[in-house]
């Protein structure tokens, strides 16, 4: 397994191996999936489509509907505008969505396609009461999560309007995390009383469920109206500086909307800090049956302690949720070893930082823009006890034989992730179950005949 | 059938409808010469299925070679979907490298799509040959590269004469072509120019073969060679699955090619007979009758006794092996119907497997055929290129007077023509029953019509159909990827295939789909409040 990774690390400037990250616009497609009656199009050229919406289905299993402006060498040098005119006639035709999101590629951002001249172009195939917006989201820029981020502004860009009517509803930006995280970010919006709006939500479309027919759009998913709505909200919360930070700003910035950026709530201080926020809202006490949640993981992690103490853990990911699992990891009493995003950008290395100083944990590397290939050769320098990232991890795991926890995205190679969260006082009890797993199964696994034990 | 075709197309718009006609045929008689558009662009906005370029040249044809570094030019996505996805295995030689597990790529910045990405993409070869030290590598061009003109052919010529090692270069930019199908033929090229024949095997003195068009997906490919090795052939190389650079650069010295995907592959089968005069067969392995068609033909091929003899021997013996429970599997599907959607080739082949378990194909269609694949290879002259298809280089190759080998005598190749597919592939038309529909390029609107209008009992795609036609309540298996699962090919992967395929039919869920009270009521009882 990885046979050809050596121990020795050489300086790499220009080659990427076995990368932490993927390119914008699966993210873009992933969160226009969060809108009702939304398809999400991909101007660029068919494979892009085709490849966003295979990684897609492979994590979550189910239908993702996508389309395409399916460009040839004759687009790539006229535009493709006529792709996309053609296309949105085709699809209000065929396929009737509320709104189709427009995200490009790196062919229709190297091309110079202005979309927004073009869309202004194609008003007259665009029923009454429908909409077409766009995101550029060049793959040639960040990554997948800075897609999502790009998209999500570009719906409020586009939808979201100060009416002056105020709604009294708080905006939650949720950023790229899974619909069992989104799902339970509602309960607990429900459970605390807050009138919100969660924006994107693909809870209800990608966790649907099976009926015997099949829904072109599936009944979860924001609703347009309440995009146009956000506009009116009291205050916009971003949960995580890189996938949710932007829309919230963009909202303050047309709409006067006020906004806060907190992290995802991953772990307990995390959840602490949202939880305080939302009560301040509130201001109520928090409810009886979150401070059991809390008390409950609290327990938790007295009684599963002595597993997590001093344990070093190497993790990978995307940058707002692995800077959650760090400080997480971190109240379990872990030392986090190597803490890698595949994104650029500093902002990462400045948030983990400041994370491990305020902790006082010394000795960590942490780097954005990093892959797994400098991962896996650090810790064949150094080992870990336990590896936390995607699925792509899995490969290290097997050739260190290490514990291994499957979180984030992509999880190719497991079943029902999709229904549970990571979020939340509930995300962080379900974490510890899977992270106490892995370590306890690889003590199972390995250890000698006289040392196997019936309680652990 | 036709009012089902018609009501589909009825809701096209007009130039929708005048396009999409001519890529849906409906065989009606068993003897209907038919005739489809194939090949041509897809109308934006369809949910095609389709893929690019890139996908058919780095995706299916390079990236199963394991011994050599793949490195993508281009921002991080295009390599990134092409890591591990395609399910093409692949073990180490003894000696040799194995590439399989690694995603290399230039990971193009901003930058470089302004200031040009050729230094990134050299520095990007020359950390490759310094922390592997690969036997050879490949470059492939992605969408920007190919816009701002970066010269990754010049590239390769400087890491060439740099490193003395091989670097490829295939300027297979997404857009190109109209579908994966130009990345096959751009991938052909160049294996054809730089890599086959240029080994120094002496060629072997019996029976020595090459697979093409065999990408080892599930292992396939293993099971084939297990077969063929027991009958005793001599595998040169197998293109790509499982495949190997050292291996490729000897194809020249098999004695025969079998050419199972037709579509990826049938280029370097005719170049090389007229390069080195190797005749190619159509095999498929796929299905118990498929298979041993195929053994038969090739025995045939070498008209030797003991090999003929050889031969049946070792397909009763296959056949003891999976006989009683495949006919046991047999009861449980016999008399079904399927749908199936798959590239070039799959959507052929897999209807000799399904028509061994009693099952009816009612549709069938490919992705990325050409007409001759659905109509047969007789027609290739009168296919007319378009500009789409002018775009890809269409190589001639001529007689390499050192390596040529007359293989086949001018008699024995005529008489062997008239019993065994020699240098012929008769396409999907031929095979297809009556009463039938094949489509070409099929989009989720047409699925979603048909699968309602034509209720198959089961559905053969890919990835980005399954999941729909399960919603709607029909079996859904995966084509490409086997459901990671297979092999499939061969005698025992015909078994696995329709051990899973019972199981998907017949999966106990499916009684599950409609809650119990939605069939009858939940509660007995008095209605409170009404006439006693």
């Amino acid at each position: 397994m990885l046979d050809l990774t050596t121990k020795e690390t050489v300086e790499r400037k220009a080659l990427r191996i076995n990368p932490a990250k993927t390119c914008q616009p699966i993210g873009a497609m992933y969160a226009a999936l969060g809108v009702h009656g939304c398809l999400p199009h991909s101007h660029g050229s068919q494979g892009c489509c085709s490849y966003h919406r295979m990684q897609l289905t492979r994590n979550y299993k189910e239908p993702v509907m996508a389309s395409t402006s399916a460009f040839t060498e004759g687009a790539s040098v006229f535009g493709g505008g006529a792709n996309l005119k053609t296309a949105v006639k085709n699809i209000f035709e065929l396929y009737a969505p509320e709104i189709i999101a427009v995200h490009t590629t790196c062919l229709s951002e190297t091309i110079g396609d202005d979309l927004k001249t073009i869309i202004s172009q194609v008003q007259s195939d665009v029923p009454a009461g429908k909409y077409v917006i766009h995101a550029n989201t060049p793959s040639y820029v960040g990554s997948h999560v800075t897609g999502f981020s790009n998209m999500v502004k570009g719906f409020v860009s586009y939808l979201s309007v100060n009416s002056g009517h105020k709604n009294g509803k708080v905006n939650i930006l949720p950023g790229f995390i899974d619909p069992g995280d989104m799902r339970e970010l509602k309960r607990i919006l429900s459970v605390m009383k807050i009138d919100n709006i969660l924006f994107p939500d693909t809870s209800g479309v990608l966790d649907a469920p099976m009926t015997g027919t099949f829904e072109m759009y599936p009944l979860g998913g924001t609703k347009v109206m309440d995009i146009i709505d956000a506009g009116n909200s009291k205050l916009s919360i971003a949960l995580g500086t890189y996938s949710a930070e932007a829309a919230a700003i963009e909202l303050e910035k047309k709409c006067k909307v006020p906004m806060k950026t907190l992290s995802t709530p991953i772990g307990i201080e995390a959840t602490d800090r949202l939880i305080s926020e939302l009560a301040l809202i509130t201001h109520k006490a928090v409810p009886c049956s979150i401070e059991e949640e809390r008390g409950q993981l609290v327990d938790l992690m007295l009684d599963s302690q002595g597993y997590f103490s001093g344990k070093k853990v190497a993790i990978y990911g995307d940058p707002d949720i692995v800077a959650g699992l760090t400080e997480f990891v971190i109240s379990l009493g872990m030392i986090p070893k190597f803490i890698i995003s595949g994104t650029p950008g500093e902002t990462f290395t400045r948030e983990i930082n400041a994370i491990l100083t305020t902790n006082e944990v010394e000795g960590a590397v942490v780097k954005s823009a990093a892959d797994l290939f400098e991962l896996h050769q650090w810790i064949k320098n150094e080992p870990v006890d336990l590896l936390m990232g995607n699925t792509h991890g899995k490969y290290i795991a097997r050739a260190e034989d290490l514990p291994f926890v499957r979180v984030g995205f992509p999880i190719l190679d497991r079943y029902a992730h999709q229904y549970f969260p990571i979020v939340g006082y509930k995300g962080a009890i379900r974490l510890i179950e899977m992270m106490s797993n892995a370590i306890l199964d690889k003590i199972d696994r390995t250890c000698a005949e006289e040392d196997f034990e019936l309680v652990m | 059938m036709k009012h089902i075709i018609d009501k589909v197309l009825e809701k096209y718009p007009a130039k929708t409808f005048k396009n999409r006609k001519q890529h849906i045929v409906i065989k009606k008689q068993d003897d209907d010469v038919l005739k489809i558009t194939a090949n041509t662009r897809t109308i934006p906005g369809m949910i095609t299925n389709r893929g690019c370029c890139y996908a058919g040249c780095k995706g299916v044809v390079l990236g199963p070679i394991k011994d050599m570094i793949h490195i993508v030019h281009g921002p991080i996505g295009c390599s990134y979907y092409t890591w591990g996805t395609r399910r093409n295995k692949a073990k180490t030689e003894p000696g040799g490298q194995n590439y399989i597990e690694y995603c290399f790529s230039t990971d193009m910045q901003e930058s470089d799509i302004i200031f040009g990405g050729e230094k990134k993409l050299r520095e990007a070869i020359t950390e490759a040959v310094e922390i592997f030290h690969p036997s050879a590598i490949t470059i492939s061009a992605t969408c920007p590269v190919g816009l701002i003109g970066d010269d990754i052919n010049a590239v390769a010529v400087w890491a060439e004469k740099l490193y003395g090692i091989q670097v490829l270069s295939f300027n297979c930019e997404g857009y190109k072509g109209v579908s994966q199908s130009a990345g096959h033929h751009i991938a052909n090229n160049n294996l054809m120019k730089s890599v086959i024949g240029t080994g120094t095997k002496v060629p072997s003195k019996k029976h020595s073969i090459n697979i093409l068009g065999e990408y080892n997906i599930g292992g396939d490919g293993w099971e084939i060679s297990r077969v063929l090795k027991k009958i005793g052939y001599d595998i040169v190389c197998v293109m790509t699955g499982d495949g190997s650079y050292e291996q490729i650069k000897n194809a020249h010295t098999a004695e025969v090619n079998l050419v199972q995907c037709h579509r990826s592959i049938n280029y370097i089968a005719e170049m090389m007979d007229t390069k080195y005069g190797i005749p190619w067969i159509k095999v498929n392995f796929i299905g118990v009758s498929g298979t041993i068609e195929t053994l038969r033909n090739l025995a045939l091929y070498f008209d030797e006794p003991e090999l003929i003899e050889k031969t049946e021997k070792i397909i009763a013996e296959e056949i003891a092996e999976i006989e009683g429970v495949m006919q046991f599997y047999k009861t449980r599907l016999e008399g079904k119907t399927a749908f199936i959607y798959v590239g070039g080739s799959r959507s052929h082949h897999y209807q000799t497997l399904l028509n061994d378990l009693g099952i009816e194909t009612i549709v069938s269609g490919y992705e990325f055929a050409h007409r001759d694949d659905y109509e047969g290879r007789e027609v290739i002259p009168d296919i007319k290129l378009d500009a789409d298809s002018k775009n890809i280089e269409h190589m001639s190759v001529e007689k390499d007077e050192k390596n040529y080998r007359m293989i086949l005598t001018p008699e024995r190749y005529e008489k062997l023509e008239k019993v065994i597919p020699l240098s012929k592939y008769e396409g999907l038309f031929k095979d297809m029953k009556k009463n039938t529909v094949i489509i070409d390029d099929l989009n989720h609107f047409e699925t979603e019509e048909l699968i309602k209008a034509l209720k198959p009992d089961m559905f053969f795609s890919g990835i980005k159909d399954k999941y729909v036609v399960q919603k709607m309540g029909v079996t859904s298996k995966q084509l490409h990827s086997y459901d990671y699962s297979g092999p499939y090919a061969g005698f025992r992967g015909a078994l696995i295939f329709a051990k899973e395929l019972t199981s998907g039919v017949h999966t106990p869920a499916w009684r599950f789909v409609t809650p119990p009270w939605k069939v009858e009521p939940l509660l007995e009882g008095k209605v409170v409040g009404g006439d006693e």
